[in-house]
């Protein structure tokens, strides 16, 4: 079943329309690679998704509501969100940034209590960032800065997770490495969407893609259909190389 | 986090309890009437005689005064700096000081802080409360924190302009030099009424940012994330603006404009807090009392003929202190 189900969506920011009747779906317990251009509307799907942008036109649901009828905690508890080129605006600690992924599941005034402590430490060890976990974020490398950003949002638990551009700054073996912990919050039964540049990243670890082109979807479904020669040709400009293992390299601009 | 942290916390708290502790007892015994420290303890508690006037009317309201106003302009720089994700932030950005400033003056400039004494206090709590609820509708409105700093600083240069405006057009130079106590911020002739007025104002100021707390804390991920979250960031934004107006509205209307004690404070107590802004809030209105406490008893050591201004010391200390922070986090950045 799909646990976010975008049908006829338009959004615009101001005059500027972003996105024009998408239909989409992320599904529970698969891994959704959102690819396009700069500008293609990839932030904005997800902003609306999360209820950050009311749609112009369409319907959204999320665990079939409308974001506005869930409760703030509700939602909270149901979306987790890593925005793209997320930052610490102050040097707390990997640990004390981690758990503010469990604030959704916390009474009002109540302390962190020793599950939500539990959780933190699992999303930290999940994501590569345990052995700095009492270190300052701003003692950190970008990439191991990314990895604690990342385990923020996988410590919130939600069923549907919604990444934006989470491969940015990470090195080869954490780009994989990220790519296995979305596979296995997907198998968890997570709806987990991913916005993703690397083509080889979305057709070798995405169960289903979805192509966006000036707010429109220009093609969607499984990587070997969604991202062919045709497809990419036609929203990017480009000729790729294909590799046995199924990774995709492009070549050149058409 | 982690048990260090904690236990430096600890430490850290009860040093500024016991520092709180000892400059209100200094603040109390210090003043040009040669009384002993038994002979005033004796008029606190006893009701006969100058020593209990003494006690009672002048040296507890100044001393508890600085407790009252620190803690304010403390918890109110904690939580404008978590708000607005920047160590510079303090409560005059806010223009909140500057327009309580206006109203004090105003009420001086009509006159009427003679007809009632209830009426200038009453004038500077208006003027905080106008420029808050103008920063109010604003962010109601969807104006994010650049928006609100510029705005709040548009109302402080208006306020101060008005303010320039009333001190020129003034007639009575008693009026003057009443109204450049006011902005320079002093202690000095307050009385019970002042405390009485300003203590449960600031109380239910600082209530009031410790309900943002969380908030502030999840608006380190930044204001998308911390929607996301959970948290209403526009009800953050206007708990923090009515908090802060509440607060150092309530501590201008009592002692002036005191300014760099909410730059300073939560800025110095974060290294023995941690970043947190949550963790910041009532350490700050601790570490703000003390350090307004010890301005105070600084300026009657200095002059204790009544000439110094609580505002200028804090100022000379402050000041320096926020040009080494300027440069310090270029150099960090």
């Amino acid at each position: 079943m799909s646990a976010v189900a975008f049908d006829g969506v338009g959004a615009a920011y101001g005059a500027r329309l972003v996105l024009d009747g998408v239909g989409a779906a992320f599904r529970a317990g698969a891994v959704t690679g959102i690819v396009g251009p700069n500008g293609a509307g990839k932030t904005t799907l997800l902003r609306v998704a999360l209820g950050l942008l009311k749609p112009s036109a369409g319907t959204v649901l999320v665990l079939g509501k409308p974001p506005a009828a869930w409760s703030r905690e509700g939602l909270a508890k149901a979306i987790a969100y890593l925005p793209q080129g997320a930052e610490a605006h102050w040097p707390v600690t990997a640990r004390q940034l981690v758990s503010l992924g469990r604030l959704p599941h916390r009474a009002a005034f109540a302390p962190l209590s020793a599950a939500d402590a539990a959780a933190a430490e699992d999303a930290l060890a999940r994501a590569d960032a345990a052995q700095f976990a009492a270190r300052r974020m701003d003692e950190l490398s970008a990439g191991e800065r990314a990895r604690v950003l990342f385990a923020r949002a996988l410590a919130t638990g939600a069923p549907v997770l919604l990444a934006d551009e989470p491969a940015a700054f990470l090195d080869p073996a954490h780009q994989l490495r990220l790519m296995d912990l979305l596979r296995e919050e997907a198998a968890r039964g997570a709806a987990v969407a991913v916005t993703l540049h690397d083509l080889s990243l979305a057709s070798r670890h995405c169960d289903e893609i979805l192509v966006l082109k000036e707010g429109c979807v220009a093609a969607s479904g499984a990587p070997a259909f969604a991202l062919s020669d045709a497809a990419l040709a036609a929203v990017f400009g480009i000729a790729v190389t294909r590799m046995p293992d199924g990774a995709v390299v492009p070549s050149r601009r058409l | 986090m982690g048990a260090g942290a904690a236990k430096g916390s600890g430490v850290t708290t009860l040093v500024l309890g016991a520092l709180l502790l000892g400059g209100f007892v200094l603040s109390f015994l210090l003043g040009p009437s040669h009384l002993g420290a038994a002979a005033l303890l004796e008029g606190l508690f006893g009701g006969h005689g100058a020593a209990s006037v003494i006690a009672q009317q002048i040296r507890l309201p100044r001393a508890g005064l600085a407790v009252v106003v620190g803690a304010a302009l403390g918890a109110s720089g904690a939580a404008l700096q978590g708000l607005f994700r920047n160590p510079l932030a303090e409560p005059g950005v806010t223009g909140v000081t500057s327009s309580a400033g206006l109203g004090a003056v105003l009420a001086l400039y009509f006159g009427l802080a003679a007809v009632d004494p209830w009426l200038l206090p009453a004038f500077a709590i208006a003027g905080a409360l106008v420029s808050a609820a103008l920063l109010y509708a604003l962010s109601r409105a969807g104006a994010g924190a650049m928006a609100l700093v510029l705005a709040g600083v548009a109302i402080a240069s208006l306020a101060t302009a008005l303010t320039a405006l009333a001190m020129s057009f003034a007639q009575n130079p008693y009026a003057i030099s009443e109204m450049v106590l006011w902005m320079m911020g002093s202690l000095r002739d307050r009385t019970l009424a002042d405390l009485a007025f300003a203590a449960p104002l600031v109380a239910a100021g600082i209530a009031l940012l410790l309900t943002a707390s969380r908030g502030l804390d999840a608006l380190t991920l930044g204001e998308d994330a911390a929607h996301s979250l959970g948290v209403d960031v526009a009800s953050v934004r206007g708990r923090v603006v009515l908090g802060v107006a509440l607060a150092t509205g309530a501590a201008t209307a009592a002692a002036g404009a005191v300014s760099f004690v909410g730059l300073v404070v939560p800025h110095v107590l974060r290294r023995f807090y941690g970043y947190e802004p949550s963790r910041l809030i009532l350490p700050s209105a601790l570490g703000g009392a003390v350090l307004t406490t010890a301005a105070d008893v600084l300026v009657r050591l200095i002059a204790p003929d009544g000439q110094l201004l609580l505002g200028v010391v804090t100022a000379m200390l402050g000041a320096p202190f926020f040009l080494v922070l300027i440069l310090r986090l270029r150099r960090d950045a």
